[in-house]
């Protein structure tokens, strides 16, 4: 038998798991109004991918992993996230 | 009253005496939802843990399915645990089930079994466990309340065994064996944590902060897919021989054990054998010893572990039979037959010299009795089928 992990069930060590890109999925993109963000944190809290990241005075999104869903912009008290369509 | 190795000895049904069995093997996390007839064991343990019999903790959960995947995260955590239920109550768990499985994590629970719907009954069955037989877990049949403790403290030795790794049910007809009370003797502790040394002290992989696991992760590509699907099965064919060494375990420390995968009961020098899996086991001993004092070379063979099949032992044991009675208490609906049954005629092509006549009779649904009488029909017909007579491959008894 040719066997690709030790592991009986599947478990792995979480230095070796393979590394979805969840962003290649986005179809739209939040972008954030810097000079409306009271930095309040509700983007950073309500995010269901967790990919929200404290900036010098806002909140923003990592890229890599954001799925483009647009709950960040939707909780925003401030109204200062805008989606824009991701092209090409 | 005490035995001389010191156990209680102590009139309990089935559901208490399955709770004795989970105290004494010490579970670090229980969560039970109440449906008829399991109720009074999730009880029972409430009452071991709110007098302070048992260090566990006892999660209220809102339902089946809550109740299996709050073990999850505890099982994954290291701990040992345990759930109970019944018919909807396990079908309401099926996705946590194959889960459960899929993830090897050596979760024991107890199924009063009962009548699955429809028609709808609150009624005692095999068809609420037997439907769960794919799900990848490991399935113990009780006889009798004692062998329902005794079975409770095999189950973690087996499901946490480090070769092994795979959740395990105890089953037992519901009403028959959950609410018939039987002279059961509790063993003692220290027998029973000799017993379960051997994995209380195994270290397995585990949910922990100083070295971050995950576990269930997507798994790409398909080919890890296959491996760990082929580690699962790979599992429960090495299951039948530990199930057999555990069984000799057990008789060393207790000093009587079950045969490990299967009972052979005066089966030696028989041409005819019946097959039964659980309560109805009892009834059909005695008109066994009946028609053995009658002249008549009948055995009995009780399966003890359905899942995975007993297929080596009872190639064994049935090669060179006449005839060959099959009992279910649940049906297999495509088949037009019994599941215990259907999974029997698999091994015929097995068996030698010659390929005996294999027969299915329907009995016990819906709660309903298998009597002595029954049972005598059973081996009635099957000696006449061993005798050359033309009969039918499966009866409805009640019908018929």
């Amino acid at each position: 038998m040719r066997f690709r992990t030790d592991y009986e069930a599947p478990w792995a060590n979480c230095k070796e798991r393979i590394d979805a890109k969840t962003g290649e999925w986005r179809f739209q993109r939040p972008v954030t109004k810097v000079g409306k963000c009271r930095e309040c944190g509700w983007c950073y809290i309500y995010c269901p991918s967790g990919c929200r990241e404290v900036k010098e005075g806002y909140f923003s999104a990592n890229l890599d992993y954001c799925k483009g869903c647009g709950v960040c912009a939707r909780v925003c008290p401030g109204k200062a996230i805008m989606l824009v369509r991701e092209e090409g | 009253m005490e035995t001389k190795e010191g156990r209680q000895v102590r009139v309990l049904e089935g559901n208490l005496a399955a709770a004795y069995g989970v105290l004494l093997s010490k579970p670090d996390v229980i969560s039970c939802f109440p449906i008829t007839p399991q109720s009074s064991l999730g009880e029972a343990l409430s009452r071991f843990v709110a007098d302070g019999l048992l260090d566990a903790e006892m999660v209220e959960p809102e339902g089946e399915n809550s109740a299996l995947s709050i073990l999850i995260g505890a099982s994954v955590a290291g701990g040992r645990t345990f759930t109970s239920t019944s018919s909807q109550g396990l079908s309401f768990m099926y996705d946590a089930y194959l889960f459960t499985a899929g993830n090897r994590l050596p979760i024991v629970m107890a199924i009063a079994m009962r009548e699955q719907v429809a028609p709808h009954g609150v009624i005692a069955g095999q068809q609420d466990a037997i439907l769960m037989k794919d799900g990848g877990w490991i399935q113990f049949y009780a006889e009798s309340c004692q062998e329902i403790l005794d079975s409770m403290i095999m189950a973690y030795r087996l499901a946490e065994d480090p070769e092994i790794l795979l959740p395990v049910n105890v089953c037992y007809e519901g009403f028959y064996l959950s609410y018939q009370s039987q002279r059961v003797e509790i063993p003692t502790q220290h027998e029973v944590d000799r017993f379960l040394a051997p994995v209380t002290k195994s270290e397995r992989l585990r949910l922990c902060l100083e070295n971050p696991m995950v576990f269930s992760s997507y798994t790409v590509p398909g080919e890890l897919y296959t491996e760990y699907r082929y580690k699962h099965c790979a599992a429960l064919q090495r299951t039948r021989e530990k199930c057999d060494q555990i069984d000799k375990e057990f008789e060393e420390i207790f000093g009587y054990g079950y045969g490990g995968q299967i009972e052979e009961y005066r089966t030696e020098d028989a041409d005819v054998v019946i097959v039964t899996m659980g309560s109805c086991t009892g009834t059909a001993k005695v008109v066994i010893d009946k028609k053995r004092d009658q002249g008549l070379k009948v055995g009995l063979i009780k399966i003890r572990m359905f899942r995975p099949f007993p297929v080596e032992r009872l190639v064994e044991v049935l090669n060179g039979k006449k005839a060959i009675g099959v009992i279910d208490r649940n049906v297999f609906y495509a088949g037009f037959c019994g599941h215990v049954f259907f999974e029997m005629k698999t091994l015929l092509n097995e068996l030698e010299p010659h390929v005996p006549v294999l027969l299915n009779f329907i009995a016990g649904l819906g709660g309903s009795d298998i009597t002595p009488q029954l049972v005598e029909r059973v081996i009635n017909t099957t000696c006449s089928a061993a005798d050359g007579k033309k009969v039918k491959q499966v009866t409805w008894l009640s019908l018929e």
